[in-house]
């Protein structure tokens, strides 16, 4: 069980420096590259839990999708970062204490409430650890239970899709059409002009 | 010194706090805001996947699944919005996004 402290501790201490970092990082870039180390610190987090399914796509999904994009993003724009950091330390003592607030806030929250504690999760938890597969167990809650708010989560999906092509499509004619009523009104009188070529002058 | 779920929850509450603060330090700069936002939502997938398995039921587990896929989709969709208002303006500071005069 110490183990099992020392790497919860781990974690999540890197977690919280790298979260700190993504926010107070000179550039966005970096920023950018704390928020992937958070993420995959979290994904040990839930391995530590024991959802290693939610774990796998955390990594799949925010590391590899999410955060990738943020990087495009981030990379592809030319702005000049240095001028949109202005206000950092004028707002710093109003976000240190709405900050501080609202951790003590949910700090007498969580100590004031009893949660049930340890009660199943201790050594039996460990012993059903590797006989009850999470992922098993995910998809058949999955597929029968929430498979109204699974299709509605891909219809979501489908909705973003959508959403994002049609903000950043740009409509340059690129390509060369036919426009096909254009062709039908056509005319020879107007397309085809005779004339008359006089012998070894050419046009 | 057992890992309680009280561990759990204080870090959700660290990480979430940290997204706050972010929002309110990097004001002018959009990009930041939505990091900030997905620290959020990933305090909130702490919090679900720790009740989840601390309490014993799954249900959290797949919430979270959930609130997953709508934070890919709102960093895409807020990613295209971003990317789409930097071509029309040339920046991308907050207080510059005025046109619907909201």
């Amino acid at each position: 069980m110490i183990i099992y402290s020392l790497t919860f501790y781990l974690f999540s201490t890197v977690a919280v420096f790298s979260a700190l970092m993504v926010i107070s990082a000179k550039n966005p870039v970096h920023s950018v590259l704390f928020l992937i180390l958070s993420f995959v610190n979290a994904a040990g987090l839930f391995v530590l839990l024991g959802a290693e399914f939610l774990a796998m796509i955390l990594v799949v999904v925010y590391v590899g999708a999410v955060a990738v994009l943020f990087l495009f993003v981030v990379m592809m724009l030319d702005i000049n970062f240095v001028k949109l950091r202005e206000g950092f330390l004028q707002y710093l003592p109003f976000g240190l204490l709405l900050g501080i607030v609202l951790i003590i806030e949910l700090g007498i929250l969580f100590l004031t409430k009893n949660f049930p504690n340890t009660s199943n999760f201790k050594e039996d938890y460990f012993s059903n650890f590797s006989n009850v597969e999470n992922t098993k167990l995910i998809g058949s809650v999955l597929y029968t239970k929430y498979f109204f708010l699974f299709q509605v989560s891909g219809i979501i999906l489908l909705v973003a899709m959508i959403g994002s092509i049609t903000l950043t499509l740009r409509n340059k004619d690129r390509s060369k059409k036919q426009v096909i009523s254009e062709q039908n009104t056509i005319k020879a009188s107007k397309s085809i002009i005779k004339k008359k070529i006089n012998l070894g002058e050419g046009i | 010194m057992d890992i309680t779920l009280n561990h759990y929850l204080f870090l959700g509450a660290i990480i979430f706090t940290i997204g706050v603060i972010g929002i309110f330090l990097n004001k002018k700069n959009v990009i930041i805001i939505l990091m900030s936002i997905e620290l959020i939502l990933l305090s909130v997938n702490i919090n679900l996947v720790a009740f989840s398995v601390y309490l014993g039921n799954l249900s959290g587990q797949i919430f979270a699944m959930f609130t997953l896929t709508v934070a890919a989709a709102e960093a895409a969709i807020g990613l295209a919005i971003l990317v789409a208002f930097f071509r029309n303006l040339g920046s991308i500071e907050v207080q510059k996004i005025n046109k619907l005069k909201g």
